[in-house]
């Protein structure tokens, strides 16, 4: 399976994205921001970083670039696309999954693990999870606190599109509900802030929670 | 050519921990009596339009690009050479 990378200027975890693709044996495609296509691709990741240094707001001016018209049609016609921290940015500032992604709420920039509960399996990106299973992943990002409207939190609630949610005591940037990841109604865009592709080698700084993340793609049958 | 001021806000539900922090910081720097500090952006550009043309490029540049309408509000006024907050 092949599984676009796009590259922004300022992103920095695509090099990550494309190992942890490779680790769990699909091939890693990187694509730049200017491209006006996905080169064919089976799924696209939206890396971490600071896109376009993050000026004006996280991801307002990557959502804009070229590739992000490609990006729009493809989710459209349901290509798994999964936006990780930064990714997670540009996907809400595009309109693709609903809410944004403001300061922390105490106002630090953390890297920690942070303890995850996995709440929706159906979607392309955590079919390879069980139900409910906790996972540990570094989260690393200074406007991780997921907000949006108190009937976009119900729905979102209601339709069971919260991928992710913070163990409790664990939220480290004060988003509403411990949000930590959420799909769109279809559930073949997924967005999330903490690193999934930071947490597949065991050898690097320990577990491998991360890696179903890019596996789950061969279970849910892309 | 008119120069427009936007000034741009969390909206008044979303929680800025920003502004809270200044307002936290004010009383220990002698300046008692304040509150609702909100922080956020002043933007100011010269645009090439008139009239209901400016207003609506204004407008369409605010809530597609300059805003996010999920969670700011924004007001933009036309403002003269010496209201230029940059001195």
């Amino acid at each position: 399976m092949r599984i676009g990378v796009v590259t922004f200027p300022g992103s920095l975890d695509d090099a990550d994205a494309r190992h942890a693709v490779r680790i769990v044996g699909h091939e890693p495609v990187a694509l730049w921001h200017a491209d006006g296509d996905l080169d064919g691709v089976d799924a696209v990741v939206l890396p971490g970083g600071f896109s376009y240094g993050d000026y004006l707001r996280c991801g307002a001016v990557a959502h804009q670039a070229p590739i992000m018209g490609a990006v729009g049609a493809f989710a459209a016609r349901g290509g798994p696309v999964l936006g990780i921290c930064n990714g997670f940015q540009v996907l809400c500032e595009a309109g693709l999954l609903p809410g944004a992604l403001l300061r922390n709420e105490g106002l630090r920039f953390v890297c920690r693990d942070v303890g995850l509960t996995v709440e929706r399996t159906e979607t392309p990106w955590t079919a390879g999870y069980r139900q409910d299973q906790r996972i540990v992943i570094p989260a690393k990002h200074g406007e991780g606190r997921y907000v949006a409207d108190e009937a976009t939190l119900d729905a979102l609630e209601a339709e069971g599109r919260i991928v992710v949610r913070y163990l409790p005591g664990q939220n480290p940037n004060g988003s509403l509900r411990d949000i930590a990841g959420v799909s769109n109604a279809a559930g073949n865009v997924v967005g999330l802030m903490p690193h999934p592709e930071h947490a597949v080698d065991p050898q690097l700084i320990g577990g491998t929670d991360g890696r179903a993340m890019f596996a789950a793609l061969a279970v849910a049958g892309v | 050519m008119p120069r427009i001021a936007v000034d741009v806000l969390l909206k008044r539900e979303i929680l800025d921990p920003q502004g809270r922090a200044v307002e936290d910081a004010l009383p220990g720097l002698g300046h008692e009596g304040v509150r609702e500090v909100r922080v956020g952006k002043h933007l100011e550009l010269v645009v090439d339009a008139e009239g209901e043309d400016l207003a609506a490029r204004v407008d369409a540049m605010c809530t597609g690009f300059l805003t996010n309408p999920v969670i700011e509000s924004y007001r933009w006024r036309v403002i003269e050479e010496d209201e230029r907050a940059d001195g």
